[in-house]
Formats: structure tokens, sequence, C-alpha cells
């Protein structure tokens, strides 16, 4: 990991006392809130429904147990004693007070940790796929990249105002677990014989007008990676458009002007400046990427592993499901589930945040990551450990045996919290759980990516869930819309929008006959719910979804 | 023909703690719909709006909110001021802890 320098730490400190003579500028009235607004979202500090909400920056998802536990301490000393984790890899914090806050950053940093950049119109925290230098399917591990980019973005003079945020993505396997394509610009490391580059994917996006990345460069060599990003910065601030907020993001560029047209105007902007760029970005990626190195994986017997397998059925579920294949044959990546049933997606209390810590230090290298999907990474566990890891957190509640599952579900925060919501998130998300729980189906069911935001922003990447949930509000009352078949893997689709919504208490039946429908439409069991969509397109489900309840005949599969 | 007036509250966040207040008529900021001031004529709520908005050091964002009369006084007309009203569904955190004063009784 990452770790840092003198220069490091003296940015930071600087950084965070100039935000403290902010907070102290506003309390003490010489600052209006018209003019601290943009200084405090440059800080992370948004204020919400019932409170500020102070989003920290996970960079790529990654953390040290020591990063953990200060997160845990902040949760206790400064809020609630819990913290959300977002579906850009970032925690918030649901409660600060404004008085707090500066204290907060200063004990953020003293294990490396800000808020800087993790809102307001700047280029955002970098996310990167969760399983980045574990997986088996990686080119390289992405990270010193993402690293890279952290550090030339955080306070780039000529980016600190543009005319909206950008977002940045990059992952180093082909299969996307880093939603790439619908990030504002995506990198996927590829190879080209011996060398390895990025394809570079721009304009993508959910939000109000959903957009797939489109490809702007097939090979990107590694050296023009932060001359190209520079130009193609320079070249969306300067023709972007700032007339109107919800058409200025980069994918409204893209599609008014053209593809073409836009990269013509990076290269030349590229070539500009490419001579100024003499490799010292090069020589410190060399550095960063030496903390990145990979550990030394041992090897050990798996006896006690297969036979927990074999005696302990809960542990056998949960191997099942929480484990992802890691480059090492005896090792494995566990998700250790923020999705209790009937819990709050995302949500960590601080007790569990030290336990997540404590595991990580003593059985996965000191390595954690948070996944996009709102749960917790620990990325180099040898098997032989699971056992014993399983025991643990199912002491604390976090042994749920559903990742990737239909009760594994992305929930923005929604009207619950956000002041931009339209309609609540987390009841809707509590509810479908419990109710596929009560059910019992939920591993027949298998694979399903259910995805639920709380206003068109889309923080919940509905557009991008197998079934895809947006809450709006509709002649005052709250209502739900379903999307179906989207995919934000490497076969970026959008959601199809089925018809007329939902009202609070008709989306839960809705998504059962949507299920139970379906249940009869597979082929095989087998056959997940979005082969099955694609096999047959939308009719069928739009017909289930809209049927009465009494005209749905119960499946044989029912429990 | 001009729609007739509905009755409104001035609500704002705290500037320091960020929760949900709202304007009593003795000028205090309180925390619990049913103390509010009760608004019923258009001139007077823009006087007394121009009076929150002139409270930069103590108060942010402040607007009118539309509200019902009920048996405890004012009443959130739409969801979105219920749920300020209340506090989060999930947790029992912020407005919600306090739920059991009589007033606001009715937060679920």
């Amino acid at each position: 990991m990452y770790t840092y320098t003198e220069f490091d730490r003296a940015f930071l400190a600087e950084r965070n006392a100039q935000f403290r003579a902010q907070v102290e500028r506003r309390i003490d009235g010489s600052l209006t809130e018209d003019e601290f607004r943009p200084l405090r979202l440059m800080n992370g500090l948004y204020l919400q429904l019932h409170a500020y909400m102070l989003r920290v920056a996970i960079p790529y998802g990654t953390l040290n147990p020591d990063q953990m536990r200060k997160l845990a301490e902040v949760a206790d000393r400064w809020d609630r004693g819990y913290g959300h984790f977002t579906t850009r890899q970032n925690l918030q914090y649901n409660w600060p007070r404004l008085r707090d806050v500066p204290d907060m950053l200063d004990a953020l940093a003293e294990v490396g940790l800000h808020a800087i950049q993790s809102s307001g119109n700047t280029i955002r925290n970098v996310t990167t796929d969760h399983f980045a230098g574990a997986a088996a399917d990686e080119i390289a591990d992405p990270r010193p990249w993402a690293e890279l980019i952290r550090q030339w973005s955080t306070d780039h003079p000529e980016f600190q105002f543009l005319g909206r945020k950008f977002k940045i993505a990059v992952t180093g396997s082909a299969h996307d677990r880093a939603v790439t394509r619908f990030n504002d610009l995506g990198l996927r490391l590829v190879r080209r014989g011996e060398e390895i580059g990025f394809e570079v994917t721009i304009g993508g996006g959910l939000g109000r007008t959903p957009m797939i990345g489109k490809v702007l460069r097939d090979f990107l060599p590694q050296a023009d990676l932060l001359p190209w990003l520079e130009a193609v910065l320079t070249t969306f601030n300067l023709a972007g458009r700032r007339d109107n907020k919800y058409k200025a993001r980069i994918k409204i560029l893209v599609h008014e002007q053209g593809l073409d047209t836009l990269r013509k105007q990076i290269e030349r902007h590229f070539a500009l400046i490419r001579p100024a760029w003499r490799g010292a970005d090069q020589t410190h990626l060399a550095r960063i990427a030496a903390d990145f190195a990979p550990p030394r994986f041992r090897s050990a017997p798996l006896d006690g592993f297969h036979r927990a397998r074999d005696t302990d059925p809960a542990f056998r579920s949960w191997t099942d499901t929480n484990l992802t294949r890691h480059r090492h044959p005896e090792h494995a990546i566990v998700t250790i589930s923020l999705k209790p049933h009937g819990g709050t997606p995302g949500d960590a209390t601080s007790g569990q945040m030290r336990v997540m810590a404590d595991l990580a230090e003593r059985y996965s290298h000191g390595e954690l990551r948070i996944s996009h999907q709102q749960n917790v990474i620990l990325p180099h566990v040898h098997r032989s450990d699971l056992p014993a890891i399983h025991a643990v957190l199912k002491r604390h509640g976090l042994a749920t045996a559903n990742a990737g599952l239909i009760s594994d579900i992305i929930a923005c925060p929604g009207m619950d919290y956000c002041a931009l919501a339209t309609a609540r998130s987390i009841p809707v998300a509590q509810q479908i759980a419990a109710r596929f729980h009560e059910l019992g189906l939920e591993h027949e069911i298998g694979p399903l990516q259910i995805k639920i935001s709380g206003c068109i922003n889309a923080c919940g990447h509905h557009h991008v869930g197998h079934i895809g949930i947006l809450g709006l509000e509709r002649a005052g009352v709250e209502t739900y819309q379903v999307t179906l078949g989207g995919d934000s893997s490497e076969e970026a689709t959008i959601g199809e929008r089925t018809g007329p919504g939902f009202s609070a208490e008709e989306i839960v039946p809705a998504i059962e006959r949507l299920i139970m429908a379906w249940l009869d439409l597979r082929r095989n069991s087998g056959e997940t719910f979005l082969q099955t969509y694609r096999r047959l397109g939308a009719a069928p489900f739009k017909a289930a979804l809209h049927s009465r309840p009494q005209e749905v005949r119960p499946p044989a599969h029912a429990a | 023909m001009q729609r007739p007036f509905t009755p409104k509250v001035v609500t704002a966040s705290d500037l320091l703690i960020g929760d949900v207040i709202y304007l009593a008529a003795d000028d205090s900021w309180v925390r619990e719909l049913s103390r509010a001031e009760v608004i019923t004529d258009e001139a007077h709520a823009q006087l007394r709006l121009l009076h929150a908005e002139g409270q930069q050091d103590r108060v942010v964002g402040p607007y009118l909110a539309e509200v019902a009369i009920g048996e405890n006084g004012p009443e959130p007309v739409h969801f979105r001021e219920e749920f300020r009203r209340c506090g989060p569904s999930n947790l029992r955190h912020g407005k919600r802890e306090h739920a059991e004063r009589p007033a606001e009784r009715s937060c679920a």
C-alpha cells in the first residue's frame, strides 16, 4: 500500500489548517453560506437533510487496518458510532457537527486519510476494482496508476473549478468490476504484445442522462497517461457547458460534439503539452509501484478448510457465496457482506470496523478493500484461515452469506439522509432483503443485482442493476420505477424502463411477482435472471410486474 | 384567480449542528415543528423569511414549508418535510431519538 511521504503529510496538514480557518470564518460570520459552500464541498462536507455529512475518500477503495481503526475512532468520538460505505468506495459520517469537522480531518490525516475532492466540481476519488492485486483474471494491479492519478489530481490548480464533477475509474481486468464504462473516464489495462497500456473510454455516466462510455483510445501507452488525462481535462474545462448544470458533464460534450471532434481537440492539446512531461511522473510511478508489491503468499495444508466445509453448513454456504478466486490457488478473496437481511446496506458499526481491521491484520496481509457494492473485502486470505475468520464474523453480525445474491443490494442513502433525494431507498432495500430471506429462495435465485436510487442522480446505480429501482415523487407520494436488464460489467447495458411506477407499499410485492415469474421462465436452475431476460426480452417480465397479484400463479419453486 | 395562501412555517438547518429547525413566534429557533410559528398571511410570511435570511451566522438555507393544522398544531404536507420533522426511518438517530415527545409521537 502507498505510504505517505513528508511532502504528503505536510500538504495534508496545510490543507486541513486552511479548512479549519474557513470553518472558523463561517462560524464567526465572515463567510456567507454561498461563499463557504464550495469550500466545504471541496473538503467533502455536505449539509444534508438532518445534519452535516462528511464524505471521507478511501482512495481506490484500499485501507490498512490502522486506517479502518481510525475510521472507527472518528465514528465513536465525533459521530454516532458507525459509518456508511458508499457506491464510490468512500465512507460517509451522517452526524458530524460543523465545529468538530476540522478535528475529524486532523485525526484522519494521522493515518493518511482525507476528504479532499470527495465532492465539488473537481476530479473525484479515483475508484478501481475492489479485487485489485488479488484477482486471478488481472493483467496487472491498477492501483499504482490510481494512486498516481490521485496525487496528480489532488489540488491540481487547473481543475479545482470544473464545469462539473469528473469521475475516473481504473481496472486491471477484462472483467470489469469497477463500472468503468459508466464513469466520465474509464481506464482498462490492456496488453499489446509485451507492452501494457490503457483502453480509454470517455463520456460514460448514470444520472438523469445515462450513457455508456465510448472508446477514445484503444491503446494509450502508460507513459502518456498523465499528459493525456491533462489534455482531456483541459479540453473539458474549456469546451464543457457551464450554462446548465444538468448538461455540464463530459458525457454531454461527447454527445453534442461527437467523439471524433472531441478527440481531435484532446490530441491537439496533448501534442502541445506532451514535451513538457519528461519522465518525472514515471520515476514517481516506480516508487509508488514498489509500495504495491504483492505480498508473499504462503503455502499450508487445507485439511481444516475442507473439514469445516463438510461439517458446517453455514460455513459451506458462506464459502459458496462470499469467496472469489485468488491469483494464488491456496488463497481466496473474502467478501464481508454489509448487507444483513433487513439491515441498512453499507453500514458498519465502529465495533465491526475494528473486527474487520483485526482480521485484515491477522489474515489478509494488512489489507482491506471497500467495494462499490458497499461491502468490505479481505483480499488475500489463505483458505486454511477461513474457518477462524468465519467464526469471528459470525459473532459480530458480519457472516451473511449473500454476496452477489438478491439481498446484496446497492442502495443510496435516499431521503432518509440525502437532501437531493426524491424518495427513500433504504427501507425498500431492507424489505426486499428481508422478504426473500423469509421466502428462503435467495440461493435458488442465484446471482442477481438489485440497485436502488432515491433520485435521478443515480448514486445507487439503478440504471445498471439487473433490476433497477428508482425512487421518485409523483403527486406528492413516493413512487418507484423499475428498470430491467442493466449491467455494470464489461457488457455495459442500461436497463430498460418497464412502465408506470409502484407506490412504497406496492414495490416489494411487485419485485416478488417478477422473481416468481422468472423462476418459471428460466430454462434451468443454472440460468441467471439476466440470461433469461436477454433470451426472452422484456415482455414477460413487464407482464409479471404489472399483473395484479391474483393473476400470478404461485411457482412450483416457492417455499 | 389567485390561489388562497396555505399555512407555512419558516424552516432551516442549524449552522453548527446541521439539524432541522423552525422559527417560533418569539423569534427563537426551535427543533420541534409543533412549536413553530404558523404563518397564515403571505406578506407576514415574506417578512419572517427575510428575518430568517438575515441570520447567516445562525441558520442555513431558510425557506417556507407548507403545513396543515392538525391536532398537535402544524403538520407537514409533503413527505419530505415529514422526514425532516421525524428523522431517518432506519435508525433512532437525530430527531427520532426524541420522538417520544408528545408532539412528535406521530413519527412512526
